[in-house]
């Protein structure tokens, strides 16, 4: 790949929109609202993201995966997490929750009420399971199509 | 107050120990819970227990973090996680009691997902900005733990003649440590000179037993004793607990300094 000529904070966020998201792969970070700051100097780029959940265990692999992204722009690059501002389920923008919900997740919804269905828009739904798969997930069921789903929590 | 730097001797060492006592909390009780992955007495309560344990270790290990960057001793949070000997251990000991059947278990994350949101609460304001961040955001994750808790002590209590035999006895074994998660800590004056803690431990510890005795009353349970031996609250330990210690650095000792 050649290096990228222009070194900005818009040219670093584009890049970033790449990475997905380890445990919610149809997303990205950029889609989930995870990009707190970016510092651009002459030297290094410093970005620092906000986790989803405090003990994500996809942390790592996300920091490597952004390190790997940016390496083509040729400067030392940092990435920290931090709690500054928490991170929260209205962070995820519009794409973000299409691109999930095309993947069979529901948007965030307060703590134990069931979404729509993501699958046929049905509201004839039950929360099955606070806790899912990965710590950001419900599990739902939908009693028109007959399908468990899973949702995000609202945090 | 944004970094450990700018703390007076004396208020980092109360910090400190403060954020040792939650770190082993939550690091103990996550342990504990983990142990019901692929047993629990349902398939949605092996997700939802494995689950909060993985929140529980996550939120150690950013305590850990914190606690390290405070101490600054060049311990890391693996070290303080797994590199200590049981009795250097400074968690409750209403967390000190074997992993019991799921009435202890219940009954125990009721008892201490109640009194840690009181703990979290009195956080919410710190005036130690990097705790003060993380609490924010730990109490968004906790809530759904207390509302699981609440849910199943509940229906643990309504359930019949064997759920609730079984309630009564894990009450009558962990009630009288109850109170330990809030019990003062001995440097608890410099937390509160310092702003970091908003009320004392006693007047934290007053509202938690309030709130937990409402709902005991209306679930027809007998009310908490008061604290048995407070003053080794955190500083005694079970063989229980030295079993689960055992069990947790294993992987450690194995291989110390090995990195993954």
């Amino acid at each position: 790949m050649i290096a990228p000529t222009i070194v900005n904070e818009g040219a670093i966020r584009a890049a970033l929109a790449d990475v997905p998201d380890p445990e919610l792969p149809v997303t990205t970070i950029v889609d989930l609202g995870m990009v707190h700051r970016v510092d651009v100097s002459r030297d290094a780029i410093r970005v620092e993201l906000l986790p989803t959940f405090v003990g994500c265990p996809a942390l790592e692999a996300i920091r490597s995966a952004v390190r790997d992204r940016l390496a083509v722009f040729g400067r030392p690059v940092d990435v920290a997490f931090t709690f500054a501002v928490p991170w929260t389920s209205d962070r995820i923008g519009p794409a973000g929750l299409e691109r999930l919900r095309s993947a069979g997740i529901a948007p965030p919804t307060a703590p134990g009420v069931a979404p729509p269905c993501p699958w046929c828009g049905s509201d004839d739904v039950t929360l099955d399971n606070l806790f899912g798969p990965t710590q950001c997930r419900s599990v739902h069921f939908c009693r028109t199509c007959r399908q468990p789903f899973e949702g995000l929590k609202s945090v | 107050m944004t970094a450990a730097s700018d703390l007076l001797p004396a208020t980092r060492n109360a910090l400190s120990l403060l954020l040792l006592s939650m770190a082993d909390d939550e690091f103990v009780i996550g342990f504990t819970d983990s142990e019901w992955t692929g047993i629990a007495p349902l398939l949605e309560e092996d997700v939802a227990m494995s689950s909060i344990a993985q929140d529980e270790i996550g939120h150690a290990r950013a305590l850990y973090e914190l606690l390290a960057d405070v101490v600054a001793d060049g311990r890391d949070a693996d070290a303080w996680a797994y590199d200590r000997p049981p009795d250097g251990f400074y968690h409750a000991r209403l967390l000190d009691h074997p992993r019991g059947d799921w009435a202890d278990t219940i009954v125990r994350r009721y008892l201490y997902d109640t009194a840690d949101a009181v703990r979290l609460g009195a956080l919410a304001g710190s005036s130690f900005e990097p705790l003060r961040d993380l609490v924010g955001k730990l109490v968004r994750e906790e809530r759904y733990h207390l509302m699981h808790a609440e849910a199943w002590f509940e229906r643990l209590a309504r359930g019949g003649a064997e759920p609730r035999r079984r309630m009564l006895a894990a009450l009558e074994r962990l009630g009288p440590d109850a109170g330990t998660v809030l019990t003062p800590l001995p440097t608890e004056l410099a937390l509160d000179m310092a702003g970091i803690l908003a009320a004392p431990f006693p007047e934290l510890e007053a509202r938690w037993r309030a709130s937990v005795a409402s709902v005991i009353e209306r679930l027809d349970l007998q009310p908490l004793p008061p604290t048995r031996d407070p003053a080794t609250a955190r500083t005694t330990h079970s063989d229980a607990f030295r079993q689960l210690h055992e069990e947790f650095t294993s992987v450690r000792r194995i291989d110390p300094g090995a990195t993954w």
